[in-house]
């Protein structure tokens, strides 16, 4: 498995430090001095009802979204925008289905990064490429056009993918969200396996019963952080009604209005 | 077989088979990028934007190919980055700015034309003459598809990730702007180049229905790009041999040619062709039961009853 596993020294731990990072669309902050530190190797839940701000800090981790404020370091280097050791996982509906590749083209994608221009593909990318197959239980499906898959081969794809582009931090949209109950099983495995390759996941997620069988450590959020750690520390009653039972933010009511922001009653998860 | 060779007796025939050939193969290499970015419509504004330039150069410079070149890379630089600004500046997307500019660019070129005293020969950029290929024209060919196509090759990678998923590409540190600004003056160069030959009018056709094509018969996009290639070479040809023998307009030929492919291709294809889609689909109900345990299968086939 070396070929898919880190560049970097594998027996320090690798540290994500993310300090006072405040995100914002139309200038109503979604997500206010934001600090926490996650390490590789550990498996983190992203929560926090809808319009918490989840999707927005994994795309401000991915760097797809502009920062107002805020520092990322990883591995003690600062993360100022584009990085390959950080793979984003798209949510289904901005890929492009019909794209003219099979499921080993798109791990080949991944490859790709590393290679950079000019460099070719060689053998031994050919086999990190196999591995990143078998390890996300794609053998049988290498060659079909990646639309003909069903939502948990599509996202063991680009699961595959992050493998085969030696990413560190693999960051997840949603992803349980449609699955039934045997794919998410092996969604959960899949995962696991990545975390003791030394991966570090985060993963937003609303199902709040299935914590604990599937993350070590959490992030709560609404706006604010409200707790982040290990599940004993964060995953408490105490957090998660703060987290739930808190109106999200959308900014003082005239603003709010003029930008349609309707978030502030949008909590529908209320398992608690 | 002699149908097939007494047209390159002419010295003058085989210059404008060559030329043909490598138009279509640019333009049809080229076309994967458009068909995947879904750029048709700026390519078309594109290729519309360039009669005034032309326009402008010939009056300015007379049938000199170099003047009139420059003259079409300022056009469609003005519309292309018209649009940007004007998209940016107001409310309106940028399908309506480019829509908008370059009509208003195209009425520009025909009122200019009218202008003109030699109009027939600013008439073939409308519909495209290749028997007016010049030596020049035929230098500035091979310039062109010698610089776009090894430059595309050779970012073929890059290229594919921002095609694929430009956002994520981006988070990942391809420089997908300039990727776009380069594939952008690609199309324009390749334009430029197949004008003569091909026309104003008919440039998309020849752009977009080989990628079209390919798009509806494989999965891979090497197959696209060179795949579309091949057709569009092929494409070319044999339009050009029809205009040939039926003394018809050779660009329209050429896309006359392309369009019956795209529709074999439409009808036909094995995997994404009407047909495929009209006729039933093969049931794979043996192979399912045959998954179940002996004793379960008598259950599992008693069931539909």
């Amino acid at each position: 498995m070396n070929r898919l596993a880190p560049s970097l020294d594998p027996l320090a731990a690798h540290q994500l430090s993310v300090s006072d990072l405040t995100v914002s669309y139309h200038r109503i902050p979604a997500l206010h001095h934001i600090a926490f530190e996650v390490q590789c190797g550990q498996c983190v839940a992203l929560l926090g009802p809808n319009g918490a701000g989840k999707s927005t800090l994994l795309k401000a981790l991915a760097g797809l979204l502009p920062r107002e404020t805020g520092r990322i370091t990883f591995h003690h280097e600062e993360i100022a925008g584009a990085t390959k050791d950080f793979a984003y996982l798209p949510q289904r509906e901005q890929v492009d289905w019909d794209f003219p590749t099979t499921v080993r083209g798109l791990v080949e994608m991944g490859r790709y990064l590393r290679l950079g221009w000019w460099r070719s593909f060689r053998k031994e990318d050919a086999q990190a490429v196999d591995e990143a197959i078998e390890a996300m239980q794609l053998r049988p499906l290498e060659d079909r056009q990646i639309s003909a898959l069903s939502g948990g081969q599509q996202q063991r794809a680009f699961l595959a993918r992050a493998l085969a582009q030696q990413a560190h931090v693999f960051l997840l949209d949603e992803p349980f969200t449609g699955l039934d109950r045997p794919t998410q099983e092996n969604l959960k495995t899949l995962l696991r396996q990545l975390r003791d390759l030394g991966k570090l996941i985060i993963a937003s997620h609303h199902d709040l019963p299935s914590v604990p069988e599937i993350f070590d450590h959490a992030i709560l959020l609404n706006g604010e952080l409200i707790a982040a750690g290990p599940l004993a520390e964060s995953f408490t009653e105490h957090h998660i009604q703060t987290a739930f039972q808190t109106p999200t933010f959308a900014g003082p009511p005239h603003h709010a209005q003029a930008h349609g922001h309707h978030h502030a009653h949008e909590g529908e998860h209320h398992h608690h | 077989m002699d149908w097939l060779t007494e047209p390159f007796q002419h010295e003058f025939m085989r210059r404008v088979f060559v030329g043909g050939a490598l138009i279509g193969f640019t333009n049809g290499f080229l076309g994967a990028f458009v068909v995947l970015r879904r750029l048709a419509l700026m390519a078309d504004s594109l290729s519309h934007s360039l009669l005034p330039g032309l326009a402008v150069g010939f009056i300015l410079f007379g049938l000199a190919p170099m003047g009139m070149f420059f003259g079409a890379l300022v056009a469609a630089l003005i519309v292309a980055i018209g649009a940007q600004l004007l998209a940016r500046s107001s409310r309106l997307k940028e399908d309506t700015a480019l829509g908008l500019l370059y009509t208003v660019a195209f009425s520009v070129g025909v009122v200019l034309i009218s202008f003109v005293k030699v109009r027939v020969s600013l008439m073939h950029y409308t519909f495209g003459n290749i028997l007016g290929l010049s030596d020049t024209d035929l230098w500035l060919i091979w310039g062109i598809a010698l610089v776009v196509i090894p430059l595309l090759t050779a970012l073929q990678r890059p290229l594919l990730l921002t095609l694929f998923d430009p956002t994520v590409a981006m988070s990942q540190g391809v420089r997908v702007n300039f990727l776009n600004l380069l594939l952008m003056a690609a199309l324009v160069l390749t334009m430029i180049a197949s004008v003569q030959a091909i026309g104003v009018i008919m440039l998309l056709g020849l752009l977009i229905a080989p990628a079209a094509t390919v798009y509806l018969l494989s999965d891979s996009y090497a197959a696209m790009l060179w795949g579309g290639g091949g057709i569009g070479m092929f494409g070319s040809c044999a339009g050009l041999l029809l205009s040939y023998y039926f003394g018809l307009p050779s660009g329209a030929c050429i896309v006359l040619v392309l369009g019956f492919i795209f529709s074999l291709a439409y009808l036909f294809s094995p995997r994404y062709g009407l047909i495929r889609r009209l006729r039933p689909a093969r049931h794979f109900h043996e192979e399912s039961l045959a998954r179940w345990p002996e004793g379960a299968q008598d259950r599992g086939a008693a069931k539909p009853q």
